[in-house]
């Protein structure tokens, strides 16, 4: 396969997080946020992270933007791995690199308007100042869909989707090259949602951002995105390109995580079986393969053994005893 | 029409109206909404946030806040009593019996320092003369039921004790302990994990069906409405503004609010689905209660608009058989499907 390096490489990615308990605050356990997770993302290309509440999504997310400090793992940007980096060398790849959160009305400042908002950057990265950043601005709100006029306004003045345009905006104001986008849809009305998407293609198709894209509406993410990585207690247990994995899941957890969605269609029944149980604590994962205990199919091995993802067909992979390699069924 | 209901309707709300008085205005939060719920039947509210789905749920439990809230007419009819004309008293033994409500969010109707088990006995004893034994066998078996596994060990724990899967099971098991004619769920799973969701929704409506209990549920998935309703009712701005039996909304929904929503909603891909369909997007915003256009409210967003919606608000019309609509282009959209 001819590729070019990828924009963003993630290798062996760890975040652990102490558990303190008792009078004095002793260590008492660790938190498995994040637990050895690799990726690569292509320039101009999405990656949807999925998987249940408390996986790790947004701990992925955060780490790779160094908002969050890894505790092991190689993160390389454009090759260069900024993990090991100090805040002054990281400087330079903080413009490349922007987040969109979920909330769009915790994220803005109630007391600055929406173009000192979307401004800021600029100035806090001594781009552009006085009129230059005023034009800028502009240009940002013409690009995301709202009215120049509306830079005097505060944020309580906008609706949903409109906050979340203001906070697109701040995000593209310093020319990323990545975007992470945490969530960015699921405060808003669904009528309100395909505007947001629609945006965020659209800005993508104009000017080849890549997308690290997390929601934990399935149909959304796989709307978005070109690849889709499926996250189960810390670790990514399958990737694919979206078709293929929704054609052609492999990994029992994800294969039950489908078989959830519930689809808008009365007369499309539910075929495969549900999956029972709670996910376990990250705190004390299981052994092995961490989704034994809820998996129809584990075996012995997987008691014990932790599988590691393996080639299951061409740019799929998956991490599960099953799988043969050949992303066949036996 | 007679006032006989019909043997199986356990619910019959009619032109119900619930209003608020706000620094902003007075505004219809729920304005001439009329439903029916028959036994072992699950009727959908769907509609965007703040088109009054929770409020109307609320008004039937007469639990609107007053102020700034009042009901201001219409009747709520479950099995033969308008529950708006009862006095407090006899409201308060409506409630937990006769009628029972799910939250999103179980921690808000789950007592902190009380025993799991001991929070259902007191639903069960509310309602029923039993020995404090026997209450305590009957809160066993509705864990058991609601299937939390090891239920003896788990009716001796607290809320915190339980996972989010869990607590929301202990609320379903609290809310079905009394076997109540009617339950309401609202939003029951939006805050739950998508393998989580799909275990309650199935065990509610295996449950509902099974005690024969009407179940409103409150949703704003329509995934969720298409695999467990059989009628849904689409709220607008304080307005039903269609009703249909499941399958037939979601062949020919016929509001044009009820089609954005359908087409803004990306589908899971399948193997036969075109690459990278666009979604439609509804432009616009849900319009300000307090500041609500003349005519149809919908009429700012909407692509069909004409000269008549800005002015008049169109009537419910039975479009087709058993599928309702408000809007004054209903008939030209069933007659082009
Ligand atoms: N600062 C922290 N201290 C301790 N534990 C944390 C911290 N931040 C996250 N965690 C834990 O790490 C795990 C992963 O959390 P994370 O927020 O990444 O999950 P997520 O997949 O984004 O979940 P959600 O879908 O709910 O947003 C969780 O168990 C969480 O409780
Ligand atoms: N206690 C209250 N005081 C004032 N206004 C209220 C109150 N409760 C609800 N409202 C208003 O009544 C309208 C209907 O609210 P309701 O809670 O029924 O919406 P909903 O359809 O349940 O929305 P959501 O999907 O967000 O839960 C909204 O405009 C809301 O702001
Ligand atoms: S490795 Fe074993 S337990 Fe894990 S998903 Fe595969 S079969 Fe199931
Ligand atoms: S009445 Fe008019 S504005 Fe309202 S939904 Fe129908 S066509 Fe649109
Ligand atoms: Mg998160
Ligand atoms: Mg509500």
């Amino acid at each position: 396969m001819t590729e070019q390096r990828p924009l963003l490489e993630v290798t062996d990615l760890v975040k652990h997080y102490p558990v303190r308990g008792g009078v004095l605050r002793r260590q008492v356990g660790t938190v498995h946020a994040v637990d050895g997770v690799s990726f690569a993302l292509g320039t101009g290309e999405t990656l949807g992270l999925v998987g249940e509440s408390g996986c790790g999504k947004s701990t992925v997310a955060r780490t790779v933007l160094r908002l969050v400090e890894p505790t092991s793992g190689a993160i390389r940007l454009d090759g260069e791995d900024i993990a090991p980096l100090s805040k002054t060398a990281l400087r330079p790849y903080r413009r490349s690199m922007q987040i969109v959160f979920q909330d769009p009305f915790a994220s803005l400042n109630p007391r600055m308007t929406a173009g000192d908002i979307v401004g800021e950057p600029l100035s806090v990265h001594g781009i552009a100042t006085g009129a230059k950043k005023q034009e800028r601005v502009a240009e940002l709100f013409q690009q995301v869909g709202l009215r120049a006029d509306q830079m005097r306004n505060f944020p309580h003045q906008f609706s949903g989707g409109q906050r979340q345009r203001i906070c697109i905006a701040r995000a593209l104001s310093l020319g990323p090259r990545l975007i992470v986008c945490d969530e960015p849809v699921s405060a808003l009305d669904v009528s309100i949602q395909a505007q947001v998407i629609n945006l965020l293609i659209d800005l993508q198709r104009k000017q080849n951002f890549s997308y690290l894209f997390i929601a934990h509406d399935l149909a959304v993410v796989a709307h978005i995105s070109h690849r889709v990585a499926v996250m189960y207690l810390g670790r990514i247990v399958e990737i694919a390109d979206k078709h293929e994995l929704f054609a052609n899941p492999r990994h029992p957890y994800t294969q039950a995580l489908l078989a959830s969605v519930p689809i808008a269609d009365p007369k499309a029944k539910r075929s495969a079986p549900l999956i029972d149980g709670d996910v376990p604590s990250p705190i004390n994962p299981p052994s092995g393969c961490a989704f034994h205990t809820r998996c129809r199919y584990a075996i012995d091995r997987c008691k014990s053994e932790r599988p590691a993802l393996q080639a299951a067909g061409s740019r799929h992979q998956v991490a599960c005893w099953l799988n043969d390699g050949t992303g066949r069924d036996e | 029409m007679s006032e006989a209901l019909p043997a199986e309707t356990v619910l019959d709300v009619k032109n119900l109206q619930t209003v608020f008085f706000t620094n902003s205005g007075l505004f219809r939060a729920v304005d001439d909404v009329s439903f029916t719920v028959r036994r072992g039947e699950t009727l959908a509210i769907v509609g965007e946030s703040g088109c009054g789905k929770s409020v109307s749920a609320l008004s039937i439990m007469r639990l609107v806040p007053d102020p700034p809230g009042r009901i201001v007419g219409g009747s709520v009819t479950l099995e033969g009593t308008d529950l708006l004309k009862l006095d407090d008293a006899a409201m308060r033994d409506i409630r937990g019996n006769r009628i029972s409500m799910i939250f999103q969010e179980p921690m808000t109707s789950l007592n902190p320092v009380i025993r799991i088990g001991d929070q259902i006995i007191e639903a069960v004893r509310l309602h029923q003369k039993v020995s404090s034994k026997e209450a305590w066998k009957q809160a066993v078996d509705m864990l058991r039921l609601v299937r939390i596994p090891e239920p003896e060990r788990r009716a001796r724990e607290y809320p915190h004790q339980l996972s989010g899967g869990m607590r929301q099971r202990a609320m379903i098991a609290m809310a079905l302990a009394c076997r109540p004619a009617l339950l309401i769920a609202d939003e029951p799973t939006t805050a739950l994990d998508v393998t989580i969701q799909a275990q309650i929704l199935a065990l509610i409506v295996d449950l509902q069906q099974r005690l024969g209990t009407g179940l409103i549920l409150i949703t704003h998935d329509l995934g969720v409405v298409a695999q467990t309703a059989q009628r849904v009712i689409v709220m607008y701005a304080g307005k039903k503004v269609e009703e249909a039996t499941v399958e037939s909304l979601f062949e020919t929904p016929l509001h044009p609010y009820t089609r954005g929503l359908m087409a803004s909603i990306p589908a899971v891909p399948s193997p036969d689905a075109r690459e990278d369909v666009r979604l439609i997007e509804i432009p616009g915003m849900v319009p300000s209660l307090t500041k609500l256009p003349p005519g149809c409210a919908f009429a700012p967003r909407c692509k069909l608009a004409v000269d008549r919606c800005r002015q008049e608000y169109p009537p419910l019309d039975e479009v087709k058989s058993n599928h309702w609509a408000a809007c004054w282009r209903a008939g030209e959209m069933a007659e082009a499907s």
